[in-house]
Protein backbone atom coordinates (compact mmCIF):
# COMPACT_ATOMS: atom_id res chain seq x y z
CA UNK A 1 0.00 0.00 0.00
CA UNK A 2 1.07 3.34 0.02
CA UNK A 3 1.21 3.98 -3.94
CA UNK A 4 -2.46 5.00 -4.41
CA UNK A 5 -3.57 8.68 -5.01
CA UNK A 6 -4.97 10.11 -1.99
CA UNK A 7 -8.72 11.78 -1.64
CA UNK A 8 -9.53 14.77 -0.38
CA UNK A 9 -11.05 12.56 2.51
CA UNK A 10 -8.00 10.72 3.14
CA UNK A 11 -7.24 12.67 6.34
CA UNK A 12 -10.87 12.62 7.27
CA UNK A 13 -11.11 8.59 6.87
CA UNK A 14 -7.99 7.99 9.07
CA UNK A 15 -9.23 10.22 11.78
CA UNK A 16 -12.97 7.93 11.31
CA UNK A 17 -10.90 4.72 11.68
CA UNK A 18 -11.29 3.69 8.25
CA UNK A 19 -9.48 0.69 7.04
CA UNK A 20 -7.74 2.11 4.08
CA UNK A 21 -6.85 -0.15 1.26
CA UNK A 22 -5.81 0.55 -2.58
CA UNK A 23 -7.91 0.02 -5.14
CA UNK A 24 -7.96 1.60 -8.65
CA UNK A 25 -5.44 3.22 -8.12
CA UNK A 26 -6.67 5.00 -5.42
CA UNK A 27 -6.25 4.65 -1.56
CA UNK A 28 -10.00 4.78 -0.44
CA UNK A 29 -11.46 2.64 3.50
CA UNK A 30 -12.73 -0.77 2.85
CA UNK A 31 -14.68 -0.20 6.16
CA UNK A 32 -14.95 1.79 9.29
CA UNK A 33 -16.58 -0.13 12.17
CA UNK A 34 -17.61 -3.47 9.85
CA UNK A 35 -19.39 -4.61 6.41
CA UNK A 36 -22.40 -5.62 8.14
CA UNK A 37 -23.06 -2.87 10.41
CA UNK A 38 -22.16 -0.29 7.61
CA UNK A 39 -24.38 -2.01 4.93
CA UNK A 40 -26.96 -2.50 7.49
CA UNK A 41 -26.79 1.32 8.57
CA UNK A 42 -27.82 2.53 4.71
CA UNK A 43 -30.31 -0.10 4.37
CA UNK A 44 -32.27 1.38 7.16
CA UNK A 45 -31.19 4.42 8.24
CA UNK A 46 -27.75 6.55 6.30
CA UNK A 47 -24.42 5.70 5.57
CA UNK A 48 -21.84 8.55 3.68
CA UNK A 49 -19.37 7.66 1.03
CA UNK A 50 -16.33 9.08 -0.46
CA UNK A 51 -16.72 8.81 -3.89
CA UNK A 52 -14.41 11.08 -4.93
CA UNK A 53 -12.31 8.80 -6.67
CA UNK A 54 -14.80 8.47 -9.67
CA UNK A 55 -13.60 10.74 -12.94
CA UNK A 56 -15.88 13.41 -14.00
CA UNK A 57 -15.69 14.96 -17.92
CA UNK A 58 -16.99 17.65 -19.08
CA UNK A 59 -18.77 17.48 -22.54
CA UNK A 60 -19.48 20.92 -24.58
CA UNK A 61 -20.56 22.25 -27.92
CA UNK A 62 -22.58 22.65 -30.55
CA UNK A 63 -22.04 18.84 -31.12
CA UNK A 64 -22.21 17.57 -28.08
CA UNK A 65 -25.25 15.60 -28.40
CA UNK A 66 -24.23 14.01 -31.64
CA UNK A 67 -21.13 13.06 -30.34
CA UNK A 68 -22.52 11.73 -26.79
CA UNK A 69 -25.08 9.66 -29.12
CA UNK A 70 -22.31 8.50 -30.96
CA UNK A 71 -20.53 7.42 -27.82
CA UNK A 72 -23.06 5.44 -25.91
CA UNK A 73 -25.88 3.35 -26.05
CA UNK A 74 -28.62 4.94 -23.87
CA UNK A 75 -30.77 7.46 -26.15
CA UNK A 76 -29.13 11.11 -24.84
CA UNK A 77 -31.83 12.73 -26.54
CA UNK A 78 -34.74 11.74 -24.23
CA UNK A 79 -32.49 13.52 -21.60
CA UNK A 80 -34.12 16.57 -20.29
CA UNK A 81 -31.91 19.58 -18.39
CA UNK A 82 -30.84 18.44 -14.92
CA UNK A 83 -31.80 14.99 -15.80
CA UNK A 84 -29.58 12.20 -14.83
CA UNK A 85 -28.79 8.68 -17.37
CA UNK A 86 -27.30 5.70 -16.52
CA UNK A 87 -25.83 4.33 -19.76
CA UNK A 88 -23.16 1.38 -20.94
CA UNK A 89 -20.45 2.44 -23.50
CA UNK A 90 -18.99 0.06 -25.97
CA UNK A 91 -16.77 -0.63 -28.07
CA UNK A 92 -17.55 -1.12 -32.14
CA UNK A 93 -17.18 -5.51 -31.63
CA UNK A 94 -19.88 -4.29 -29.05
CA UNK A 95 -17.83 -5.28 -25.35
CA UNK A 96 -18.34 -2.59 -22.66
CA UNK A 97 -16.00 0.36 -22.90
CA UNK A 98 -17.12 1.62 -19.20
CA UNK A 99 -20.79 2.43 -17.66
CA UNK A 100 -21.47 5.76 -17.01
CA UNK A 101 -23.77 9.14 -15.77
CA UNK A 102 -24.89 11.83 -17.78
CA UNK A 103 -25.36 14.86 -16.40
CA UNK A 104 -26.96 17.21 -18.73
CA UNK A 105 -26.58 20.87 -18.15
CA UNK A 106 -28.22 22.22 -21.70
CA UNK A 107 -28.47 20.69 -25.06
CA UNK A 108 -24.53 21.54 -25.87
CA UNK A 109 -22.89 20.60 -21.65
CA UNK A 110 -22.78 17.85 -20.29
CA UNK A 111 -21.09 16.04 -17.57
CA UNK A 112 -19.65 12.31 -18.02
CA UNK A 113 -19.35 10.56 -14.46
CA UNK A 114 -17.31 7.65 -14.83
CA UNK A 115 -15.32 4.59 -12.94
CA UNK A 116 -12.06 5.48 -11.03
CA UNK A 117 -10.15 2.63 -12.62
CA UNK A 118 -11.30 3.44 -16.70
CA UNK A 119 -10.14 7.08 -16.13
CA UNK A 120 -7.24 7.55 -18.65
CA UNK A 121 -8.80 4.74 -20.86
CA UNK A 122 -12.25 6.57 -21.38
CA UNK A 123 -10.30 9.77 -21.85
CA UNK A 124 -8.68 8.05 -24.65
CA UNK A 125 -11.80 6.39 -26.09
CA UNK A 126 -13.53 9.54 -26.12
CA UNK A 127 -10.86 11.64 -27.13
CA UNK A 128 -10.38 9.22 -30.09
CA UNK A 129 -14.31 9.33 -30.85
CA UNK A 130 -14.56 13.27 -30.42
CA UNK A 131 -12.53 13.76 -34.09
CA UNK A 132 -15.52 13.71 -35.94
CA UNK A 133 -17.46 16.65 -33.93
CA UNK A 134 -17.57 19.89 -33.27
CA UNK A 135 -17.00 19.22 -29.33
CA UNK A 136 -15.00 20.07 -26.19
CA UNK A 137 -13.80 17.64 -23.64
CA UNK A 138 -12.29 18.60 -20.25
CA UNK A 139 -10.69 15.67 -17.96
CA UNK A 140 -12.65 17.29 -14.30
CA UNK A 141 -11.12 14.46 -12.35
CA UNK A 142 -9.08 15.96 -10.28
CA UNK A 143 -11.10 18.97 -9.27
CA UNK A 144 -14.31 17.52 -8.08
CA UNK A 145 -14.69 15.87 -5.13
CA UNK A 146 -17.59 13.61 -4.75
CA UNK A 147 -19.50 12.71 -1.66
CA UNK A 148 -22.69 9.94 -1.46
CA UNK A 149 -24.83 9.63 1.24
CA UNK A 150 -27.27 7.11 1.05
CA UNK A 151 -30.03 5.40 2.43
CA UNK A 152 -34.00 6.38 3.78
CA UNK A 153 -32.63 8.63 6.68
CA UNK A 154 -30.28 10.53 3.83
CA UNK A 155 -33.07 13.73 2.69
CA UNK A 156 -33.48 14.63 6.18
CA UNK A 157 -30.03 14.88 6.91
CA UNK A 158 -28.60 16.72 4.09
CA UNK A 159 -31.85 19.31 4.59
CA UNK A 160 -29.53 20.09 7.92
CA UNK A 161 -27.34 21.72 5.66
CA UNK A 162 -28.96 23.26 2.36
CA UNK A 163 -31.97 25.05 1.59
CA UNK A 164 -31.92 23.39 -1.78
CA UNK A 165 -35.45 21.56 -2.32
CA UNK A 166 -34.37 18.02 -2.23
CA UNK A 167 -37.97 16.96 -2.29
CA UNK A 168 -38.23 18.34 -5.35
CA UNK A 169 -35.69 16.61 -6.79
CA UNK A 170 -36.86 13.25 -8.55
CA UNK A 171 -34.76 9.91 -8.94
CA UNK A 172 -32.11 10.19 -11.19
CA UNK A 173 -32.43 14.54 -11.76
CA UNK A 174 -29.78 17.31 -10.16
CA UNK A 175 -29.45 21.03 -9.16
CA UNK A 176 -26.54 22.10 -10.79
CA UNK A 177 -26.22 25.28 -8.71
CA UNK A 178 -27.32 24.50 -5.31
CA UNK A 179 -25.74 25.94 -2.00
CA UNK A 180 -24.53 23.43 0.61
CA UNK A 181 -23.07 25.33 3.88
CA UNK A 182 -22.78 27.93 1.64
CA UNK A 183 -20.12 26.27 -0.71
CA UNK A 184 -20.93 25.65 -4.49
CA UNK A 185 -22.15 21.94 -5.44
CA UNK A 186 -23.69 19.78 -7.14
CA UNK A 187 -26.79 18.04 -5.78
CA UNK A 188 -28.18 14.54 -7.53
CA UNK A 189 -30.72 12.03 -6.47
CA UNK A 190 -28.47 8.94 -7.61
CA UNK A 191 -26.56 6.29 -6.16
CA UNK A 192 -25.51 2.57 -6.63
CA UNK A 193 -26.69 0.80 -3.56
CA UNK A 194 -30.60 0.43 -4.05
CA UNK A 195 -31.93 2.61 -1.55
CA UNK A 196 -32.93 6.63 -1.76
CA UNK A 197 -29.81 9.03 -1.57
CA UNK A 198 -27.75 12.03 -2.97
CA UNK A 199 -24.61 12.73 -4.55
CA UNK A 200 -22.69 16.04 -3.78
CA UNK A 201 -20.43 17.27 -6.06
CA UNK A 202 -18.09 20.00 -5.00
CA UNK A 203 -14.60 21.54 -4.94
CA UNK A 204 -12.06 19.19 -3.04
CA UNK A 205 -10.69 21.63 -0.66
CA UNK A 206 -14.67 21.89 1.02
CA UNK A 207 -15.01 18.02 0.85
CA UNK A 208 -13.67 17.62 4.26
CA UNK A 209 -15.33 20.40 6.08
CA UNK A 210 -18.93 19.59 4.06
CA UNK A 211 -18.42 15.36 5.52
CA UNK A 212 -17.52 16.54 9.15
CA UNK A 213 -20.93 18.97 8.91
CA UNK A 214 -22.67 15.38 7.36
CA UNK A 215 -21.24 13.21 10.15
CA UNK A 216 -22.50 15.30 12.79
CA UNK A 217 -25.94 16.66 11.28
CA UNK A 218 -26.70 12.78 10.52
CA UNK A 219 -25.46 11.21 14.37
CA UNK A 220 -28.63 11.67 15.46
CA UNK A 221 -30.41 9.80 12.02
CA UNK A 222 -27.93 6.89 12.71
CA UNK A 223 -25.40 7.98 9.95
CA UNK A 224 -22.47 5.96 9.76
CA UNK A 225 -19.07 6.52 7.46
CA UNK A 226 -19.22 3.64 4.94
CA UNK A 227 -16.46 1.87 3.38
CA UNK A 228 -16.16 0.25 0.03
CA UNK A 229 -16.99 -3.21 1.47
CA UNK A 230 -20.62 -2.33 2.06
CA UNK A 231 -20.56 -0.58 -1.37
CA UNK A 232 -20.04 -3.80 -2.82
CA UNK A 233 -22.44 -5.36 -0.48
CA UNK A 234 -25.29 -3.08 -1.08
CA UNK A 235 -24.75 -2.58 -5.14
CA UNK A 236 -24.65 -6.22 -5.64
CA UNK A 237 -27.92 -7.08 -3.22
CA UNK A 238 -29.18 -4.58 -5.91
CA UNK A 239 -27.89 -6.45 -8.81
CA UNK A 240 -26.60 -3.25 -10.21
CA UNK A 241 -23.35 -4.77 -12.59
CA UNK A 242 -19.75 -3.84 -11.64
CA UNK A 243 -17.06 -2.25 -14.43
CA UNK A 244 -14.56 -5.42 -14.53
CA UNK A 245 -17.35 -7.97 -13.04
CA UNK A 246 -20.62 -7.90 -14.76
CA UNK A 247 -19.37 -5.57 -17.75
CA UNK A 248 -16.35 -5.51 -19.29
CA UNK A 249 -14.53 -5.94 -22.72
CA UNK A 250 -15.67 -9.43 -23.04
CA UNK A 251 -19.41 -8.50 -21.57
CA UNK A 252 -21.64 -6.92 -23.96
CA UNK A 253 -24.87 -4.76 -21.80
CA UNK A 254 -27.29 -6.79 -23.30
CA UNK A 255 -25.37 -9.94 -21.89
CA UNK A 256 -24.78 -8.42 -18.69
CA UNK A 257 -28.41 -7.85 -18.56
CA UNK A 258 -28.85 -3.71 -19.32
CA UNK A 259 -31.05 -4.27 -22.33
CA UNK A 260 -33.48 -1.20 -21.33
CA UNK A 261 -30.12 1.19 -21.30
CA UNK A 262 -29.71 -0.34 -25.08
CA UNK A 263 -31.87 2.14 -27.50
CA UNK A 264 -30.74 0.19 -31.14
CA UNK A 265 -33.26 2.45 -33.00
CA UNK A 266 -31.64 5.35 -32.08
CA UNK A 267 -28.76 6.88 -34.68
CA UNK A 268 -25.69 4.93 -34.90
CA UNK A 269 -23.65 4.40 -31.92
CA UNK A 270 -20.70 2.33 -31.17
CA UNK A 271 -21.58 -1.42 -30.93
CA UNK A 272 -24.72 -0.98 -32.59
CA UNK A 273 -24.83 -3.60 -34.96
CA UNK A 274 -23.89 -6.07 -32.44
CA UNK A 275 -26.07 -5.34 -30.21
CA UNK A 276 -29.09 -5.13 -32.36
CA UNK A 277 -27.76 -8.66 -33.81
CA UNK A 278 -27.98 -9.84 -29.79
CA UNK A 279 -31.16 -8.24 -29.12
CA UNK A 280 -33.32 -9.62 -32.34
CA UNK A 281 -31.53 -13.25 -31.89
CA UNK A 282 -30.82 -12.96 -28.01
CA UNK A 283 -27.64 -13.77 -26.14
CA UNK A 284 -25.40 -16.77 -26.09
CA UNK A 285 -24.61 -15.75 -22.13
CA UNK A 286 -25.91 -14.37 -19.78
CA UNK A 287 -25.59 -12.49 -16.57
CA UNK A 288 -28.29 -14.11 -13.87
CA UNK A 289 -28.74 -14.42 -10.21
CA UNK A 290 -27.62 -17.62 -8.02
CA UNK A 291 -28.49 -18.72 -4.42
CA UNK A 292 -25.95 -20.77 -2.57
CA UNK A 293 -27.56 -23.91 -1.48
CA UNK A 294 -24.88 -25.61 0.08
CA UNK A 295 -22.29 -24.08 2.46
CA UNK A 296 -19.64 -22.05 0.93
CA UNK A 297 -19.29 -18.45 -0.32
CA UNK A 298 -18.83 -17.95 -4.33
CA UNK A 299 -16.74 -15.60 -5.52
CA UNK A 300 -15.36 -13.65 -8.33
CA UNK A 301 -14.12 -16.52 -11.40
CA UNK A 302 -15.29 -19.40 -9.44
CA UNK A 303 -16.38 -22.11 -11.79
CA UNK A 304 -20.05 -22.88 -12.67
CA UNK A 305 -21.37 -26.48 -14.30
CA UNK A 306 -24.33 -28.21 -14.68
CA UNK A 307 -24.01 -32.33 -14.38
CA UNK A 308 -20.26 -31.94 -14.52
CA UNK A 309 -20.10 -29.58 -17.36
CA UNK A 310 -18.68 -25.99 -16.84
CA UNK A 311 -21.21 -23.17 -18.37
CA UNK A 312 -19.76 -20.33 -16.99
CA UNK A 313 -18.08 -18.26 -14.01
CA UNK A 314 -19.07 -16.52 -10.98
CA UNK A 315 -18.81 -12.50 -11.72
CA UNK A 316 -19.50 -11.58 -7.91
CA UNK A 317 -20.39 -13.56 -5.22
CA UNK A 318 -20.24 -12.42 -1.70
CA UNK A 319 -23.03 -13.18 1.63
CA UNK A 320 -26.05 -10.65 0.84
CA UNK A 321 -25.97 -9.18 4.70
CA UNK A 322 -29.78 -7.76 4.18
CA UNK A 323 -30.76 -11.56 3.15
CA UNK A 324 -28.41 -13.71 5.49
CA UNK A 325 -27.87 -15.31 2.34
CA UNK A 326 -24.91 -16.79 0.08
CA UNK A 327 -25.60 -15.08 -3.06
CA UNK A 328 -23.53 -14.88 -6.21
CA UNK A 329 -24.06 -13.11 -10.05
CA UNK A 330 -22.79 -15.50 -12.46
CA UNK A 331 -22.22 -15.68 -16.19
CA UNK A 332 -24.00 -18.32 -17.93
CA UNK A 333 -24.61 -19.99 -21.75
CA UNK A 334 -27.82 -18.48 -21.77
CA UNK A 335 -29.39 -22.64 -22.46
CA UNK A 336 -28.60 -23.03 -18.47
CA UNK A 337 -29.84 -19.93 -16.89
CA UNK A 338 -33.16 -20.54 -16.91
CA UNK A 339 -34.77 -19.76 -13.14
CA UNK A 340 -35.02 -22.59 -10.54
CA UNK A 341 -31.91 -24.26 -12.81
CA UNK A 342 -29.48 -26.32 -10.02
CA UNK A 343 -25.91 -25.72 -10.77
CA UNK A 344 -22.92 -26.34 -8.64
CA UNK A 345 -20.28 -23.62 -7.99
CA UNK A 346 -16.58 -25.09 -7.65
CA UNK A 347 -15.28 -23.67 -4.63
CA UNK A 348 -11.62 -24.93 -3.35
CA UNK A 349 -12.50 -28.44 -5.41
CA UNK A 350 -15.51 -29.04 -3.86
CA UNK A 351 -18.88 -28.56 -5.74
CA UNK A 352 -21.56 -26.91 -3.85
CA UNK A 353 -24.80 -26.91 -5.11
CA UNK A 354 -26.80 -23.67 -6.05
CA UNK A 355 -29.54 -22.57 -7.57
CA UNK A 356 -30.60 -19.91 -10.33
CA UNK A 357 -32.81 -17.08 -8.91
CA UNK A 358 -34.21 -13.84 -9.83
CA UNK A 359 -32.55 -10.27 -10.04
CA UNK A 360 -32.68 -8.16 -8.40
CA UNK A 361 -31.90 -9.77 -4.66
CA UNK A 362 -32.65 -7.12 -3.23
CA UNK A 363 -34.84 -3.91 -3.72
CA UNK A 364 -36.71 -1.69 -1.76
CA UNK A 365 -40.12 -1.03 -0.92
CA UNK A 366 -41.75 1.54 -2.68
CA UNK A 367 -39.50 2.03 -5.41
CA UNK B 1 -6.06 -5.67 21.16
CA UNK B 2 -6.76 -7.87 23.49
CA UNK B 3 -3.42 -10.71 23.84
CA UNK B 4 -3.92 -13.28 27.04
CA UNK B 5 -0.48 -13.89 28.32
CA UNK B 6 -1.30 -17.44 28.73
CA UNK B 7 -1.32 -18.33 25.20
CA UNK B 8 1.36 -19.04 22.44
CA UNK B 9 1.05 -17.51 18.84
CA UNK B 10 2.19 -18.30 15.36
CA UNK B 11 3.13 -15.10 13.25
CA UNK B 12 0.20 -16.26 11.06
CA UNK B 13 -1.95 -15.14 13.87
CA UNK B 14 -3.31 -18.56 15.07
CA UNK B 15 -3.64 -19.23 18.83
CA UNK B 16 -2.82 -22.30 20.97
CA UNK B 17 -4.12 -23.07 24.62
CA UNK B 18 -1.96 -26.24 25.71
CA UNK B 19 -4.55 -28.88 27.56
CA UNK B 20 -2.22 -31.84 28.00
CA UNK B 21 -0.82 -33.12 25.22
CA UNK B 22 -3.52 -31.18 23.01
CA UNK B 23 -3.58 -27.87 21.28
CA UNK B 24 -6.85 -25.93 21.58
CA UNK B 25 -6.20 -23.69 18.01
CA UNK B 26 -7.87 -20.47 17.03
CA UNK B 27 -7.46 -17.28 15.47
CA UNK B 28 -6.42 -13.86 17.52
CA UNK B 29 -8.27 -11.11 18.03
CA UNK B 30 -6.07 -8.98 15.92
CA UNK B 31 -6.91 -11.58 12.84
CA UNK B 32 -10.17 -11.85 13.86
CA UNK B 33 -10.26 -7.88 13.56
CA UNK B 34 -8.24 -7.48 10.00
CA UNK B 35 -11.01 -10.11 8.13
CA UNK B 36 -14.20 -8.27 9.25
CA UNK B 37 -17.27 -10.61 9.76
CA UNK B 38 -16.78 -13.50 9.61
CA UNK B 39 -19.99 -15.77 7.42
CA UNK B 40 -18.49 -19.23 6.39
CA UNK B 41 -15.90 -21.16 8.35
CA UNK B 42 -14.78 -24.53 6.28
CA UNK B 43 -13.48 -26.58 9.35
CA UNK B 44 -11.28 -29.63 9.07
CA UNK B 45 -12.40 -33.17 9.10
CA UNK B 46 -11.76 -34.91 12.28
CA UNK B 47 -9.02 -37.52 12.69
CA UNK B 48 -7.08 -36.01 9.57
CA UNK B 49 -3.43 -35.39 10.28
CA UNK B 50 -2.26 -32.15 9.76
CA UNK B 51 1.31 -30.93 9.33
CA UNK B 52 2.51 -27.46 11.12
CA UNK B 53 1.90 -24.47 8.98
CA UNK B 54 -0.50 -26.46 6.80
CA UNK B 55 -4.01 -24.86 5.45
CA UNK B 56 -6.42 -26.58 7.51
CA UNK B 57 -9.63 -24.59 7.50
CA UNK B 58 -10.82 -21.46 5.95
CA UNK B 59 -12.57 -18.59 7.18
CA UNK B 60 -14.43 -16.86 4.45
CA UNK B 61 -15.53 -13.06 5.40
CA UNK B 62 -17.83 -10.54 3.45
CA UNK B 63 -15.09 -9.58 1.32
CA UNK B 64 -12.18 -12.34 1.52
CA UNK B 65 -11.41 -15.66 1.86
CA UNK B 66 -8.58 -16.33 4.18
CA UNK B 67 -6.81 -19.61 4.88
CA UNK B 68 -6.15 -20.61 8.50
CA UNK B 69 -2.96 -22.83 8.99
CA UNK B 70 -2.14 -25.47 11.61
CA UNK B 71 0.13 -24.07 14.33
CA UNK B 72 1.00 -27.40 15.50
CA UNK B 73 1.23 -30.90 13.64
CA UNK B 74 -0.96 -33.81 14.72
CA UNK B 75 -4.08 -35.38 14.52
CA UNK B 76 -7.68 -33.00 14.62
CA UNK B 77 -9.32 -34.70 17.12
CA UNK B 78 -12.05 -32.16 17.57
CA UNK B 79 -13.55 -29.28 15.70
CA UNK B 80 -15.65 -26.51 16.52
CA UNK B 81 -19.27 -27.30 14.99
CA UNK B 82 -20.74 -24.16 16.60
CA UNK B 83 -18.94 -22.57 13.58
CA UNK B 84 -20.79 -23.68 11.21
CA UNK B 85 -24.02 -21.91 12.24
CA UNK B 86 -22.70 -19.38 13.93
CA UNK B 87 -19.07 -18.32 12.36
CA UNK B 88 -20.07 -14.66 14.07
CA UNK B 89 -18.44 -16.25 16.82
CA UNK B 90 -15.19 -15.85 15.27
CA UNK B 91 -15.26 -12.31 15.51
CA UNK B 92 -17.41 -11.98 19.08
CA UNK B 93 -14.99 -14.18 21.14
CA UNK B 94 -11.95 -15.10 19.30
CA UNK B 95 -10.20 -16.80 22.36
CA UNK B 96 -13.44 -18.34 24.05
CA UNK B 97 -16.01 -19.80 21.85
CA UNK B 98 -14.98 -18.58 18.88
CA UNK B 99 -12.14 -21.80 18.98
CA UNK B 100 -11.81 -23.57 15.62
CA UNK B 101 -9.95 -27.24 16.18
CA UNK B 102 -8.02 -29.35 18.40
CA UNK B 103 -5.12 -30.79 17.79
CA UNK B 104 -3.45 -33.99 19.49
CA UNK B 105 0.04 -32.93 19.27
CA UNK B 106 2.77 -35.23 17.50
CA UNK B 107 5.38 -32.84 19.43
CA UNK B 108 5.29 -31.11 21.99
CA UNK B 109 8.52 -29.28 21.42
CA UNK B 110 6.88 -27.43 18.49
CA UNK B 111 5.29 -24.85 20.48
CA UNK B 112 8.39 -23.55 21.22
CA UNK B 113 8.90 -22.50 18.18
CA UNK B 114 5.60 -19.86 18.35
CA UNK B 115 5.93 -16.38 20.60
CA UNK B 116 4.29 -15.45 23.44
CA UNK B 117 2.60 -13.08 24.16
CA UNK B 118 5.33 -10.42 24.47
CA UNK B 119 6.82 -11.29 20.79
CA UNK B 120 3.19 -11.52 19.05
CA UNK B 121 2.29 -8.11 20.39
CA UNK B 122 5.74 -6.95 19.01
CA UNK B 123 4.83 -8.28 15.54
CA UNK B 124 1.18 -6.67 15.42
CA UNK B 125 3.08 -3.44 16.40
CA UNK B 126 5.26 -4.19 13.50
CA UNK B 127 2.50 -4.64 11.44
CA UNK B 128 1.70 -8.35 10.82
CA UNK B 129 4.34 -10.08 9.26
Amino acid sequence: MGQGKKTPLYEVHQKYGGRMVEFGGWLLPVQYSGIKEEHQAVRTKAGLFDVSHMGEVLVQGPEALPFLQRLVTNDVARLAENQVQYTPMCYREGGTVDDLLIYKYAETEYLLVINAANIDKDWSWMLENSQDFKVQLTNKSDQIAQIALQGPRAQEILAKLTNAPLEQIKYYWFIPEAELLGKKVIISRTGYTGEDGFEVYCEPEDAAYIWEQLMEKGKPFGLLPAGLGCRDTLRFEACFPLYGHELSIDITPLEAGLSIFVKTDKENFNGREVLAKQKSEGVSKKVVGIEMIGRGVARAQYPVFVEEKQVGIITTGSYAPTLDKNMGLALLSTEQSAIGQMVDVEIRGKMISARIVAKPFYKRKGK
Amino acid sequence: MNIPKELKYSNDHEWVRLEGDTAVVGISDYAQSQLGDAVFVELPEEDIEVSAKQGFAVIESVKAVSDIYAPVAGKVIKVNEALADAPELINQDPYGEGWIAVIQMTDKKELDELLDSTAYEKLIAEGGE
